[in-house]
């Protein structure tokens, strides 16, 4: 198994995000996390990645416990770091680098490549990503869709076995929402894992093969994404869509709605 | 900028536009000068040594000498001199003058011309001091504002690590500057966006009231954001050292730079003395 929580629960002072949650993700397969605003989906992947620890119960990476104590041990932590990549809902906290470049090139620095591969991949990821005319830029001075490119780029430069997204699409115009949707399904030629958290079901088919339905912190179902779009009911219990009324030839009409964002 | 708006709102919008501004100076920076064409670490270095020579100086023809050369380099750098004028001579002008302008009828000396009315005595030496105080601050001024304006900040920072200054430090400095800046546009927007809800004059204590509930929210999200910061770093490996690239390359046209500035610099030491 690529991932086992076990009776996790993670609170936040007094608030509990992750509520006794117990799940199996196998290697390779592509994991939609769906659920509200506050459903817990942010917090689950920032314990997928290593970032927050259980209060109680537990997390294995390939049957490797996430622990503090487990991270303290530098070649676990950069083994680690080099088979998971997390990219964060905002890109602003991710982009912290003086340029796109130095920004792509800061994660394979601190896992000590050597610099003349570090340039090599760097300036690969860019042309693929369509963005190195932007490299000597201040990502900072970038729209949201560069941003999010840029933010991705700086994980997949890593070329990570599993890959953890936060919302990717959220804040991106249809374009480049497109964009992003077709480098996710073509990204590692189906051999890599890739578990993204969303609300936006428009794309589930495309990027998912297994959802997982958090409410507040709870899993209440797993399913594929072809059974979750068909249970109305299911959908607007854990507030994924909700009934749409609006006027066509001066009569009222009403259907589920979609949450696009 | 309407005067309705309180001083900690224009404060705030203010150090929001010099940050900008001088964080992202791209445009000149990117225009084809010849210090844009030159290496960072050679123009911080050049531009540091100017700065210490005509500090160093004590004759006014030398450091009006620097001066000359610092706007023919404006020049060739396609600075223009009314930004000059007007983003660093007014300015400088403004705040040395008060400190300089008492010297010239303070410092003892020859008498040369008394005001008419009070009598003040108006020194040579007076004079001279008044005007090397000025000359000084208006040059260091010159050439260190030709460095913000042709060089993007990113490259001012490696720079710095030609000083041996520790590539933490010059990390840190640099993340520092980029969340100021994140955390200025967040303040500037909450002040819009409640603008745009306001209706007539606010009272004293309603404003103050606001400004503490606005600096109150900007504390916590600065809270957030920095530990939010910290896990991105954390999980693309960070583990409290950092590694960076260093791309400078060193130019023939770098090279000439550098014999200049140690020319000049050694030659305004020797003559100002």
């Amino acid at each position: 198994m690529l991932f086992e929580l076990d009776r996790l629960t993670y609170q936040y002072e007094q608030l509990t995000a992750l509520d006794n949650l117990t799940l199996s993700i196998p290697e390779g397969s592509r994991i939609a996390l769906l659920g509200a605003n506050g459903s817990g989906k942010s917090t689950m992947l920032r314990i997928l990645d290593g970032l927050h620890f259980a209060n109680s119960g537990a997390v294995r990476f390939r049957g490797d416990e996430l622990t503090e104590d487990r991270f303290g041990d530098d070649e676990f932590a950069f083994s680690f770091r080099k088979q998971v990549g997390l990219v964060f809902q905002n890109p602003d906290i991710q982009l912290f680098n003086p340029t796109v470049f130095d920004e792509v090139a800061f994660g394979p620095l601190q896992l000590r490549w050597p610099k003349s591969e570090v340039r090599e991949r760097v300036g690969d990821i860019l042309d693929r990503l369509r963005i190195a005319h932007l490299r000597d830029r201040v990502p900072h001075r970038l729209s949201g869709g560069e941003k999010k490119r840029v933010a991705l780029a700086s994980v997949l430069v890593l070329d990570p076995a599993v890959l953890l997204l936060d919302e990717p699409t959220a804040s991106l115009d249809p374009r480049s929402q497109s964009q992003l949707i077709d480098l996710l399904v073509e990204w590692g030629g189906g051999a890599k894992s890739v578990i993204v958290a969303t609300h936006d079901l428009g794309d589930l088919e495309d990027i998912a093969d297994r959802c997982y339905l958090l409410d507040r912190g709870r899993l209440v179902a797993e399913r594929s994404p072809a059974d979750v779009l068909r249970d109305r009911e299911l959908l607007e219990r854990t507030n994924l869509v909700h009934a749409h009324r609006h006027r066509h030839a001066g009569e009222l009409h009403s259907h589920p709605h979609v949450h696009r964002d | 900028m309407s005067a309705r708006h309180g001083f900690i709102e224009r404060t705030v919008d203010g150090l929001y536009e010099a940050m900008e501004h001088a964080l992202h100076a791209e445009q000149s920076a990117g225009a084809t000068g010849l210090l844009q064409k030159l290496d960072a670490r050679v123009k911080v270095a050049g531009i540091l040594s100017l700065i210490v020579a005509e500090v160093l100086s004590h004759r006014l023809w030398v450091i009006v000498s620097i001066f000359a050369g610092a706007v023919a380099l404006a020049m060739l750098s396609h600075v223009s001199l009314a930004t000059l004028a007007s983003r660093v001579w007014i300015g400088a002008l403004a705040f040395t003058g008060p400190i300089a302008i008492p010297a010239i009828f303070l410092t003892p000396g020859a008498a040369i011309h008394r005001v008419p009315a009070i009598g003040w005595p108006v020194t040579m030496q007076g004079l001279t001091t008044a005007a090397l105080l000025l000359a000084r601050v208006e040059t260091a001024a010159t050439l260190t504002l030709l460095l913000v304006f042709t060089t993007p900040w990113n490259h001012v920072l490696k720079a710095l690590r030609v000083f041996r200054v520790p590539v933490v430090f010059v990390v840190i400095l640099g993340m520092t500057c980029r969340y100021i800046l994140l955390m200025l546009e967040t303040a500037h927007e909450m002040f819009e966006s409640r603008r745009s809800r306001t209706v007539g004059a606010l009272t004293g204590p309603e404003r103050r009231r606001m400004t503490v509930s606005t600096a109150g929210v900007l504390l916590s999200r600065t809270s957030q954001l920095s530990g939010d910061v910290y896990l991105a770093m954390q999980s693309r490996g960070f583990r409290g050292e950092v590694y960076v690239l260093d791309d400078f390359r060193m130019s023939r046209l770098d090279w000439s730079a550098v014999a200049a500035f140690v020319a000049l610099a050694g030659w305004a030491v020797w003559a100002g003395h």
